[in-house]
């Protein structure tokens, strides 16, 4: 409460009548901007109205990289395309016989050893990296669900051993599984 | 001051026939409008919501008004949206700074800013010293509190400033909290009890049941956790997010409260609680230093093992 209020205050009861009443404790606050006055109710209006031009703030495009959302997204991904190439497979093997598809086991080991080894490496590299990091960081997720590692650093640290030995599980894989 | 203050209510206890617009209370409860969620129809009705702003190689710079010889000028790159201009696309303003004469942290910047070079620039602030969490905002890439957050004194890089991800923008960097204000209501944030405490005067707790507390009571609500979740963005309407539920679990550890049962019923369904998928952004943005991922998964395993 400035002083200049307070007499502003003053000069006010001065020049009031005295028979006014008001209870104890409400403080008399003043705009000296100009101010337009709103009813509630035309006030809820021009609030509804801002509120369908608000734009939302930018998120994915501007937040971070990080091992935590990376991580956590490619988990999401990478089970999305292990489950959906079961599912696929398993449809097209139930359907095989009705279209004549040979997809028995031995004759796909054969169909694969004719391949040349770009093939066969896009091929196994296609599988292997999603499977070995979804499974090694599945594990991160399990041991969250029982509440353990959830130190920053420990997130960190279980985050790119996670990702370094699903490098390390594939290529062994790949070059020599 | 309170003499001052005395002498204020003094002058004013005789005024019941003076005009509403003269007398304000000190916070006005009455407008429980203002609350309301934003309705998902008006999502549907703004043409594109995700708006992408202007980049700052399209817009003006606002440069440092007298540089010194030894200046070392740092560039500001500040994400800017006028409510009065409604149709206007956002834009990245670009401030630079001479950090000699600005002080150490993001928050002196702004309020540099908006002091010496460009009035209008909104933001909230308030203590400057970490503990009422207005000024939560999207420092280069990362959720935090200005005013805790160091400018990188790399004067080659250029700083980004953004307001909370995925929320609704007021203006500048102001984003519309009314949904997650409304959200902690809902965990009903006190003390539920029937009984009376036992010795008539308080309730008592011992030292290692107060020591659950800690970690969740610290919290501020600045809301730097719930925006960064990628869950919050998708699932903003349901699910609580990571502050909420770090203050539901707050509730739920404290041995004096007896509502446990109905505040994990509360959480019991597939949004609430359990759009929790271990992201772990929320811990590890944290300006506190708190974990509410932590938090999170002590609530599902209460909830697992009940």
């Amino acid at each position: 409460m400035s002083s200049q209020r307070v007499f502003q205050l003053g000069l006010r009861r001065a020049a009031a009548p005295r028979f006014r009443v008001q209870s104890a404790g409400r403080m008399m606050q003043r705009r000296w901007a100009a101010t337009e006055h709103v009813n509630e109710q035309g006030a809820q209006d021009i609030l509804a109205k801002q509120r369908l031009q608000r734009p939302v703030s930018p998120h994915l495009s501007i937040y971070k990289p990080q091992i935590t959302w990376y991580a956590s997204s490619l988990n999401r991904i990478t089970g999305v395309m292990l489950s959906g190439g079961l599912y696929l497979f398993g449809i097209a093997y139930l359907a095989a016989p009705t279209l004549g598809w040979h997809l028995e086991t031995p004759s796909m080991v054969a169909a694969v050893a004719a391949w040349p080894v770009w093939a066969k490496v896009t091929a196994k590299s296609v599988a292997a990296f999603p499977f070995f990091f979804h499974a090694l960081n599945g594990i991160r997720h399990l041991t969250w669900d029982v509440g353990l590692g959830f130190k920053n650093k420990t997130v960190v640290q279980t985050g790119w051993t996670a990702v370094g030995l699903t490098m390390v599980c594939s290529a062994y894989y790949i070059f020599f599984g | 001051m309170a003499a001052t203050r005395a002498l204020a209510r003094l002058a004013t206890t005789r005024t019941a026939l003076r005009p509403a617009v003269l007398s304000r209370g000190f916070a006005s409860v009455t407008d429980t409008h203002a609350r309301d969620p934003v309705s998902k129809t008006a999502e549907k009705i703004v043409p594109d919501p995700a708006r992408k702003p202007t980049p700052e190689s399209k817009t003006s710079t606002v440069k440092e008004p007298e540089p010194a010889k030894d200046a070392k000028i740092k560039s500001f790159h500040i994400y800017r949206w006028n409510p009065d201009e409604p149709t206007s696309k956002p834009r990245m303003q670009t401030y630079t700074l001479d950090l000699n004469k600005t002080g150490p942290m993001m928050l002196d910047a702004l309020i540099r800013i908006k002091n010496e070079m460009d009035p209008t620039l909104t933001f909230r602030r308030s203590c400057r010293e970490g503990i009422c969490g207005s000024c939560a905002m999207n420092i280069d890439g990362v959720n935090t509190l200005a005013c805790l957050c160091r400018i990188p004194t790399d004067t080659a890089k250029a700083s980004r400033i953004y307001p909370l991800p995925h929320m609704f923008i007021v203006k500048d960097l102001v984003p519309d909290m009314t949904l997650f204000y409304k959200q902690y209501r809902s965990i009903k944030p006190y003390l539920q009890r029937d009984t009376p405490p036992p010795d008539g005067r308080e309730y008592r707790q011992s030292k290692a049941e107060r020591k659950k507390l800690d970690g969740l009571y610290e919290c501020i609500l600045c809301a730097c956790c719930s925006t960064s979740c990628p869950s919050y963005w998708w699932n903003q309407e349901e699910y609580l997010g990571p502050a909420v539920l770090l203050q539901s679990y707050r509730w739920i550890a404290d041995s004096r409260d007896e509502k446990k049962a109905e505040r994990q019923d509360a959480l019991n369904n597939s949004m609430s609680l359990y759009r929790c998928h271990t992201i772990l952004n929320c811990s590890r943005t944290c300006p506190k230093g708190l974990n509410p991922a932590l938090a999170i998964a002590e609530i599902k395993k209460s909830m697992a093992f009940t």
